[in-house]
């Protein structure tokens, strides 16, 4: 079986592609085209997707998603969550381990993957955790679960506060060439707050997460990531602080890299009033001034990649008071078209935006996909960049309605998400 | 004038219009509970719910001898702080409420936006009487109430906080209501009590409670609130004491007709001496009294919106 994509504009910033062409799936593979389409299309066995006026890129990566199984299915499973994935145009998606039980052994990292196998529309690329349990005591087998397939090790929503043990961590991933991803707080600092620390969460009576719990906890991991050697990855940056520590780090030759989403690039903790929890994650929505610098770290290459920390929770989870609902909201099938408006506003070019969604992601991961050069996997996602209409959570596949954007009026919609050179969405 | 909310949930979302309406209709109020006959018929047949998700003794008898003298049917729901968290959602218990034709939900609730969520869910009116760390607006009208009371105006008072302003509920409705009706306000406390965030056009921070007294006009004293683990912010209540408490002798820095007040229940030689609670300046017992007039009109008006637009 044979697809030609034809006339779309290609974007592959893995190749520095970008412009109009035709690509040929053959079987799972992405394939050279003889020059003649007219002869390519006299076959019968041929499929064709005429992607006139849309963009065809690598499949989107999200290396930052909670998928929920097992443990917490009413929230999302590995069905809906890569429902959901591919809905949003992304073909690979990375899955934290604060599952239950937690990804923290060999077993449950097989289990994920054979759900993947069987019921997921995507791939799933699971990342261990750092710690037994994620209770910062005792390192996880990270060797097993890097057999049984983990691409990375995260402690995420708990982090290693025993510096000696991250320590520890860095250097023993070094067997396996993985990537240390860490969600970056200083929970002492953070103090149970639930929002941001500021005027808002003043007048709010709310308490605050203040911006350095973030950042002195990616000083100290950068500082070990210096000592160790190992590669560093830092979730969803949130502060104006912290995209300086990095830009820093990285000018230094530190092997640091970075991601944003969508919310922290969006909005700030002024949606928190009237006590929206759809409003409330970890790290918080900061202020317009650490937007800017978020977005400024984007255009600049400081912050590397575009994730979106899809945290889905049931609407019961969510409608209480706000101190005690769980942070977190959804973003699989918001993040493309939101992060078109920093095309749109000519931060980034389109070339660019990709390329956070992409190839860099795969690179952090390890990962061979993010690319459209031939002889790799098809997975490909096309979307028409034009297409406006409002965002509606009730259109959402994920079980996860939890989001802040709801009614947003966007740009940029997603056609076909192609996985290894089948059609798994289609718009 | 028409009072056109039909919930009372923070002093920030009032205008200085509508707090004054509320402090005009409170002094009709107080003139009621000055009769022999105390009570009145304006809220007969309305069934009104005292919610409480925290322990209080002042507050809520304080509403419920307001409901009483306005003769509304009432119904006391007392929950522990633990079973927010175990049992019943809110909103399912605003719903049950509402079945049981609760037309007013007083609630006080240890979490900051909870009436909020009340209000989102129920078509009962919501007053709020306290929720966590943001608002308190029945203490900060009566504080009002009573500063008018004795000053005969908020305008361009000096009016200074004292404490725990963090973690008060109390301030940041009077630091809104004061700002609102024209006062300048200062606060003063132990740094880690008194967040810059609080600082704003009319509002002056202060470390040093001598410094802060001078031409002082109005004083209001903030409890320490042990639940509130004010004591992970400072080392001990002695020290406390002995650099925020007020005593005879820095009362002295303050106008000499200082007016002090403490929304109680006070702690005796931590926030102040009992000199200075018992000094004819210290109008705490009449802040009492003002409560049940205050929360008289809250209900009324609230009662009235139900009665001029269901």
């Amino acid at each position: 079986m044979k697809t030609l994509i034809k006339n779309g504009k290609v974007i592959d910033p893995s190749q520095k592609i970008e412009k109009k062409m035709n690509i040929l799936i053959d079987g799972k593979l992405i394939k050279e085209y003889p020059g003649n389409i007219k002869e390519l299309e006299k076959r019968k066995d041929l499929k064709v997707i005429d992607a006139n006026k849309l963009v065809v890129v690598p499949g989107l990566i999200d290396i930052h998603v909670h998928l929920r199984e097992p443990g917490f299915e009413h929230k999302e499973t590995i069905r809906t969550g890569t429902l959901s994935a591919a809905a949003g145009g992304f073909t690979s998606i990375a899955c934290m381990p604060n599952t239950d039980p937690i990804n923290d052994n060999a077993s449950v990292t097989d289990y994920i993957l054979l759900k993947a196998r069987t019921e997921g529309i995507v791939n799933v690329l699971p990342i261990g955790a750092i710690t037994k349990s994620e209770e910062g005591n005792q390192l996880a087998e990270i060797g097993e679960m890097y057999k049984a397939g983990c691409v990375a090790i995260s402690d995420d929503g708990m982090p290693v506060t025993n510096s000696n043990l991250m320590r520890r961590a860095m250097e023993y991933v070094k067997a396996f060439n993985l990537p240390v991803i860490v969600h970056a707080e200083d929970t002492y600092l953070s103090d149970d707050g639930v929002m941001n620390e500021g005027k808002t969460s003043t007048m709010l009576g709310l308490k605050g997460i203040p911006n350095a719990s973030e950042e002195v906890m990616i000083a100290r991991d950068i500082f070990l990531s210096e000592l160790t050697g190992t590669d560093l990855h830092i979730c969803h940056v949130s502060t104006e602080g912290s995209v300086r520590v990095i830009r820093e780090a990285k000018k230094r030759g530190v092997k640091v890299t970075a991601e944003a989403t969508p919310h922290h690039f969006l909005l700030t903790d002024e949606e928190v009033y009237n006590y929206n929890t759809n409003a409330k994650m970890n790290p918080p929505l900061r202020t317009s001034k650490d937007v800017k610098a978020i977005i400024k770290g984007l255009k600049d290459g400081t912050l590397d990649v575009i994730a979106t920390d899809h945290a889905p929770h049931s609407e019961d989870e969510k409608n209480v008071e706000f101190d005690i609902a769980p942070f977190g909201i959804v973003g699989l099938e918001t993040a493309l078209p939101l992060s078109l408006k920093l095309v749109e506003d000519k931060i980034l070019t389109i070339s660019q935006l990709i390329e956070k969604l992409t190839i860099n992601p795969a690179n952090i991961v390890n990962s061979d996909k993010g690319t459209l050069k031939k002889n790799k996997v098809a997975d490909i996602t096309i979307f028409d960049p034009k297409e406006e209409y409002l965002i509606d959570k009730n259109n959402f596949y994920s079980k996860g309605k939890n989001t802040p954007f709801q009614d947003w009026k966007v740009r940029g919609k997603v056609k076909y998400t192609i996985v290894s050179g089948k059609i798994v969405y289609k718009n | 004038m028409e009072f056109k909310r039909k919930n009372i949930i923070s002093i920030a979302e009032l205008s200085a219009d509508e707090i004054l309406h509320i402090l005009d209709t409170a002094s009709s109020m107080k003139e009621v509970t000055s009769r022999n006959m105390k009570k009145v018929p304006t809220l007969k047949g309305i069934t009104v719910v005292n919610l409480f998700f925290e322990p209080s003794t002042r507050t809520r008898s304080s509403f419920e001898i307001a409901e009483k003298r306005l003769s509304a049917d009432i119904l006391n729901f007392t929950s522990s702080q633990s079973s927010v968290v175990k049992g019943e959602s809110l909103s399912d218990t605003a719903k049950n409420l509402e079945s049981m034709g609760a037309s007013i939900i007083v609630i006080r609730h240890p979490m900051s936006g909870a009436p909020w969520v009340l209000a989102r869910e129920t078509s009962a009116s919501i007053i709020n009487a306290g929720d966590g760390r943001h608002e308190h607006p029945s203490q900060s009208l009566l504080d009002l109430f009573t500063i008018r009371q004795v000053k005969g105006k908020i305008e361009n008072l000096n009016v200074l906080i004292v404490g725990d302003i963090l973690n008060s509920r109390v301030a940041r409705s009077n630091i809104n209501g004061l700002l609102k009706l024209g006062a300048k306000v200062k606060l003063v406390g132990p740094g880690s009590l008194v967040p810059d965030y609080f600082e704003q056009p009319g509002v002056k921070i202060f470390y040093n409670l001598e410094k802060a007294l001078e031409d002082v006009d109005v004083i209001i004293m903030l409890r320490v609130q042990k639940e509130r683990k004010s004591l992970e912010y400072f080392p001990s209540i002695r020290e406390y004491s002995r650099f925020y408490g007020l005593t005879g002798e820095n009362l002295k820095i303050a106008k000499n007709d200082v007016t002090i007040m403490h929304p109680g229940p006070i702690n005796r030689g931590v926030e102040m001496t009992s000199e200075v609670a018992d000094d004819s300046r210290s109008v705490i017992l009449e802040q009492v009294t003002n409560g049940i007039a205050v929360r008289m009109a809250m209900l009324y008006l609230t009662a009235s919106w139900r009665s001029n637009n269901l």
